[in-house]
C-alpha cells in the first residue's frame, strides 16, 4: 500500500456527445477519496454519474479531464487488464461457454498461475461465495443469487486492492437482495479489501457503507458517512434523495451564536433557536426541512416551534403510521412508530381532528437555496 | 368429433402438420425412391430406363469398368472416384477460405458502428441480386487470357518494359475455387456476424477486468462465443459446393469436372439416368456423412438458427 487512499478522483470530467450532437458532462468535475478498506458507495439515480465514475475506475473509460488514482499512481489511459482493480457487472458478465470452475479460475489463468495454485485457489474463492459443488455448472444452470455469487467469486479470487461493484443485487429479488447485503458486507471486512459499490437503492447504501457519495446530474452532493448524510444534508437534493423530509420556504430573521430565528410564511410562524452551519446571513432566503419521523403529535397544548393543523389521513404500514396534516393549507407528513398495539381504532388520530405538530429546534435543518 | 379434436393435442399437431408432410411426401420423398429405383436400373439402347435390379452403376462409379485397353474383360478405372475425390476436397477447400475470409469481415462488420453496420451487411448482400450464373461469367471476364487481372498486370508490367506472359487462370482448379468461395461467402459472413453480434460487451469488459488482453479476449471469449456462427455457416456453404456444377462449368471447362457436372451430363448429354442416378446418391451419401460427423462434433449451430 503506497496511499492513504484505495482510489482518487481528482477533479474527474467525462464528456459525451450526446446522438443529438450535444455535449454532456457525465461526469462533472468530481474530486473523492476513497479510503483503503472501505465499503464506499456511490449512490444516484440512474443518470447521475455514478457508473461512468465506477467505469473511469476500472479502466473501461478514461476521463476527459482529470485524473483517475489508484493506490496513488495516476491511471493515465492504462487499459484495465493492468489496473489491480477487478469488477463484479450489474449483468455479472459470466462466460456462458465456461463451467462455474473455469470462469472463476479465467482470472488466474491469465495471471499464469500454475495449475495446483489455481485449484487451490478457486477453490477457496467458491468456499468463501458457498458455492461448494457447483464447480462443474454452467452459469445457465444456477439461480440468479448463485450467478451473482460466481461473480463476486471469480473477482476476488484475484486478490484486487479494490473490487468494483455496479449495482450487482439489482436484478435479485427482494429477499435475497438484503441477505446478499449483508454477506457482501460481511466478507468485505473479513477480507479488508476496499469495496466501491453503485446502486440507486437508498437503503442498500445506508445498510452496508461506511461513505456514502450521493450524486446528481454528474456532481457529487454530499460526502460522509450514513448518519451524516441522514441527519445533515447537504442540501435539498440530498434532504429529499435520501428517506424522506418536509419542506419549507424561509428566511432568516436573525442570527446569534449560531441559532437563527426563521420567518415561515407558509407556516404563518417563526422558529426559534435553529442551530445553523456557518456561511449562513441574516436575511438570506433558506429551505426549511424536517423529517417526518422528528415532529412529535401532540392533541394539545401549544408551545415554541409548534404548529395547529388538523388531521387530514392516517396511513397504516406495520412498523409505522403515516399522519398527514394541514396546516394553513400545507400539508405536513409525521411518521409515528407504532410503539404500542394498534388494534384498538381509537389508537389512530382521526381525520379532522385538531392536533398540535411540535418540531425541536435541534431536528430543524436549515438548507441553503440552490 | 371436433369437441374431441379440441382436447387431443397430439392429434391436433398431427392434423397441422399434415398439409407439409404431403408436400414433403410428394416433392421430396417420392422423387428420391425415384433416383433410388432408376439408379438400380439399366440403360437401354435409345436413352430409356429399363427397371431392373442391377448395382452395374454403382460399380462403374467405385472403378469396375469393362472398357479396357489391354483386350480384358474387366479393369479398375479410378476417374468417378477421383471426380468424387476432387470434389469433396474441393468443398472443404472452399469451406476453409470462407471461414478464414469470412470471420475478420464479420467480426469488422459487428464491431462497427451502428450506422455503418447496415451499410456494411447491405454490401454484403448486395451480390446476392444478381444471378449466380452472371455472377461466375463475370469471374471468367476477369480471369480469362485477355480479362481484366491480365490486362492490368500486363499494362504495369509494359510500364517497366518486362516482358509478361498473360497467365492461364480460367479453366484451372485454382478459378474454380476462387469462384466458389466467392459465391458462398455472404452465407458464411452472415451466421458468423449475428453470433458475434448477440456476443454482450460485457463480456469483453470482464475479460479486460480479469487480466486478458485483446489477443487472449479474442481466443478465450470471443472465438469460442462465436462457434455456433461458424458451424452453421459451415453447414450452409459445404453442402451446396458438394452438389453445385455451374461454378465448375464456367471457370474449369473441361479441367475441372465435379460430381455435379458428372450428373449433369449423364442426365443431358450423355443420355443415361440410370447412371447419373447412382452418382446422385453416392453424392448425397458422401454429404450425410461428412455432415453427420461434423455436427455430431459442433451441433448445429443451433442457437443462430433459432435466432
Amino acid at each position: 500500500m503506497t496511499s492513504e487512499f484505495a482510489v482518487e478522483l481528482r477533479d474527474v470530467v467525462k464528456r459525451f456527445i450526446t446522438p443529438e450532437g450535444i455535449d454532456l458532462n457525465a461526469v462533472d468535475h468530481v474530486t473523492m477519496q476513497i479510503k483503503n478498506g472501505e465499503f464506499f458507495s456511490m449512490l444516484g439515480s440512474s443518470g447521475c454519474g455514478k457508473t461512468t465514475s465506477l467505469r473511469m475506475i476500472a479502466g473501461f473509460e478514461w476521463p476527459t479531464e482529470g485524473e483517475v488514482y489508484i493506490e496513488g499512481r495516476p491511471m493515465g489511459h492504462t487499459p484495465p487488464f493492468q489496473r489491480k482493480v477487478n469488477t463484479v457487472f450489474q449483468s455479472y458478465a459470466l462466460f456462458q461457454h465456461m463451467t462455474v470452475f473455469q470462469n472463476v479460475a479465467f482470472g488466474l489463468e491469465m495471471e499464469g498461475a500454475d495449475k495446483n495454485e489455481i485449484e487451490k485457489r478457486v477453490k477457496r474463492a467458491l468456499e468463501m461465495v458457498q458455492l461448494t459443488g457447483m464447480e462443474r455448472r454452467k452459469p445457465k444452470q444456477l439461480s440468479g443469487g448463485q450467478q451473482q455469487r460466481v461473480a463476486v467469486a471469480r473477482s476476488l479470487v484475484k486478490v484486487p486492492d479494490v473490487l468494483l461493484l455496479d449495482e450487482p443485487l439489482g436484478a435479485l429479488d427482494l429477499k435475497l437482495r438484503k441477505e446478499m447485503q449483508l454477506e457482501l458486507k460481511a466478507l468485505q471486512q473479513q477480507l479488508g479489501i476496499t469495496f466501491i459499490y453503485v446502486t440507486h437503492d437508498q437503503e442498500e447504501a445506508m445498510t452496508m457503507s461506511d461513505r456514502i457519495a450521493v450524486m446528481s446530474k454528474g456532481k457529487v452532493q454530499q460526502l460522509g458517512t450514513p448518519v451524516e448524510i441522514y441527519e445533515r444534508p447537504a442540501n435539498r437534493f440530498v434532504a429529499d434523495f435520501i428517506g424522506e423530509s418536509n419542506f419549507f420556504e424561509g428566511k432568516i430573521k436573525s442570527l446569534a451564536a449560531k441559532e437563527a430565528c426563521v420567518v415561515v410564511p407558509e407556516l404563518h410562524a417563526e422558529l426559534i433557536g435553529i442551530p445553523v452551519s456557518d456561511g449562513l446571513v441574516n436575511g438570506e432566503e433558506v429551505t426549511i426541512s424536517i423529517r417526518p419521523e422528528k415532529i412529535h403529535i401532540a392533541e394539545k397544548g401549544m408551545s415554541q416551534n409548534s404548529f395547529k393543523g388538523k388531521v387530514t389521513n392516517t396511513v397504516y404500514i406495520g412498523t409505522d403510521t403515516h399522519v398527514f396534516a394541514d396546516v394553513h393549507g400545507k400539508r405536513i407528513k409525521v411518521f409515528e412508530q407504532n410503539r404500542i398495539s394498534r388494534l384498538d381504532p381509537g389508537s389512530f388520530y382521526t381525520v379532522g381532528q385538531d392536533v398540535v405538530l411540535v418540531m425541536m429546534p435541534e431536528n430543524v435543518l436549515v438548507l441553503k437555496k440552490g | 368429433m371436433l369437441q374431441r379434436l379440441r382436447e387431443n393435442k397430439s392429434a391436433q399437431g398431427t392434423l397441422l402438420a399434415l398439409p407439409t408432410m404431403f408436400w414433403m411426401f410428394a416433392l421430396l420423398i417420392i422423387p428420391l425412391l425415384l433416383t433410388l429405383i432408376i439408379s438400380f436400373g439399366r440403360r437401354s439402347p435409345d436413352g430409356d430406363v429399363i427397371y431392373t435390379f442391377t448395382l452395374d452403376n454403382y460399380a462403374r462409379l467405385l472403378g469396375y469398368s469393362t472398357d479396357c485397353d489391354n483386350g480384358a474383360s474387366a479393369c479398375f478405372n479410378s476417374l468417378y472416384l477421383q471426380i468424387l475425390w476432387r470434389s469433396i476436397s474441393l468443398a472443404f477447400n472452399t469451406t476453409f477460405w470462407v471461414i478464414l475470409l469470412a470471420y475478420p469481415l464479420a467480426y469488422f462488420i459487428a464491431r462497427a458502428n451502428p450506422k455503418r453496420r447496415n451499410m456494411f451487411l447491405f454490401l454484403v448482400l448486395i451480390p446476392l441480386w444478381t444471378n449466380f450464373v452472371i455472377r461466375v461469367y463475370a469471374w471468367m471476364m476477369l480471369l480469362r487470357k485477355e480479362g481484366a487481372i491480365n490486362i492490368v498486370i500486363g499494362s504495369i508490367a509494359s510500364l517497366f518494359d518486362i516482358p509478361f506472359q498473360p497467365l492461364e487462370m480460367l479453366y484451372t482448379p485454382g478459378a474454380v475455387l476462387i469462384g466458389m468461395v466467392y459465391e458462398f461467402l455472404p452465407f458464411m459472413i452472415l451466421p458468423i456476424f449475428t453470433s458475434l453480434e448477440k456476443i454482450d460487451t460485457s463480456l469483453y469488459e470482464a475479460a479486460a477486468d480479469l487480466g486478458a488482453n485483446g489477443i487472449k479476449t479474442f481466443l478465450r471469449v470471443t472465438l469460442p462465443l462465436s462457434m455456433p456462427g461458424v458451424v452453421a455457416g459451415t453447414i450452409l456453404v459445404f453442402i451446396p459446393v458438394m452438389g453445385t456444377f455451374i461454378v465448375s462449368d464456367i471457370l474449369g471447362g473441361r479441367q475441372v469436372i465435379l460430381v455435379g457436372n458428372l450428373i449433369q451430363r449423364q442426365f443431358l448429354d450423355a443420355r443415361d439416368p440410370t447412371f447419373g442416378s447412382a452418382a446422385s446418391l453416392i453424392l448425397m451419401i458422401m454429404t450425410l456423412i461428412v455432415t453427420y460427423f461434423y455436427t455430431r462434433k459442433f451441433g448445429f449451430g443451433e442457437e443462430i438458427v433459432v435466432a
